[in-house]
């Protein structure tokens, strides 16, 4: 076994280890927007480790260069999504506003909720009610 | 006419990234992969036009490495974070803030907006473009210090990415007196508006 297996070996077993974290907190963590932070913070890098750990493995092979695209698109696309499902998930009010320890979003009413938040300490009822904003709005 | 200069660029990248795109997914440089690259990128660009945008206002090697180097840094202090939190027994306290960026360029947010969704423990929830008002959702908050503290690390974010990619101006506005400074806090900040 060559050094370069040693380092592939390291970064497979640490990318898959950081994937099944981002799969725990998944379904460990209290809400979307928590959840949306596993998917992108673990995931991305534990993509990036096993993409590095194949690469160092296939040197000389086609499949590498796809293998390259593969994490630049990994990089690309997962904020992206990320952002749309927390977006959705806070206007939709599917956040435990109990856990959080300031709100400034909530508070000025500047871009996103039209009035003010109820507290419910296991999310709010109203949650799947169509969304505060403007655009919500029946216009007539 | 300087509008007509910066569209064909903007194609020009566009092709040269759906030709780099093809030969890699083909995985060999081969002179046939090449013409049929450059032949589907045509197709592509003609059939499903995009609206343009304006393209990186500079690029200054040192400042971006800088930022790349401090984004992976930063990825992986983040990921061990969450990692952490995921084993970790019992629930953590989260925050949601109102960040007011520097830049006025939408090329700029959308890159700033992407880093900070993958670090530093934040998560970009909603931009209103018309103010550059980020509001990001951080993971793991402890205390109202801490809170300041993330702040800076997004406005620490900007700072890296406009130095690494932003023009001359946004520059000038990031040094600029009476800018927002991290000290002072949310409250405050929206009653001056």
């Amino acid at each position: 076994m060559s050094a370069a297996d040693v380092v592939a070996s390291i970064c497979l077993v640490l990318g898959c280890f950081l994937c099944l974290t981002a799969g725990l907190g998944l379904v460990r963590f209290p809400d979307v927007l928590n959840r949306m932070h596993a998917a992108t913070k673990p995931q991305v890098l534990g993509v990036l480790l096993v993409m590095t750990g194949a690469v160092i493995r296939l040197t000389g092979q086609p499949i590498v260069w796809m293998l390259v695209l593969v994490a630049v698109f990994q990089l690309l696309t997962a904020p992206v999504s990320a952002h749309m499902v927390s977006r959705i998930a806070y206007r939709r009010r599917h956040v435990r506003r109990d856990l959080l320890v300031v709100d400034e979003l909530g508070t000025t009413g500047d871009t996103l909720p039209a009035r003010p938040h109820p507290v419910h300490p296991e999310g709010d009822p109203d949650a799947d009610e169509p969304a505060d904003g403007p655009e919500a709005r029946p216009t007539r | 006419m300087t509008a007509r200069v910066s569209r064909l660029r903007q194609q020009g990248f566009l092709l040269v990234w759906l030709v780099l795109v093809w030969n890699l997914l083909w995985g060999t440089f081969s002179w046939a992969n090449l013409l049929s690259g450059v032949v589907i990128a045509l197709v592509i660009t003609t059939l499903l036009p995009l609206p343009t945008v304006e393209t990186v206002a500079a690029f200054r090697p040192v400042a971006a490495v800088r930022f790349v180097g401090r984004f992976l840094a930063d990825l992986v202090v983040s990921s061990v974070e969450v990692s952490w939190l995921a084993f970790r027994p019992g629930t953590h306290r989260s925050a949601i803030i109102t960040v007011q960026l520097r830049t006025d360029s939408d090329l700029l947010l959308t890159v700033i907006a992407e880093a900070l969704s993958l670090v530093p423990g934040s998560l970009v929830l909603d931009l209103d473009r018309e103010h550059s008002t980020m509001a990001v959702h951080l993971v793991q908050v402890r205390d109202a210090a801490h809170v300041e503290r993330l702040r800076a690390d997004v406005l620490g974010m900007e700072d890296r990415v406009v130095r690494a990619f932003g023009s001359a101006e946004d520059i000038a506005r990031l040094d600029a007196p009476g800018t927002v400074t991290p000290e002072i806090d949310g409250t405050e900040r929206m009653s001056q508006r």
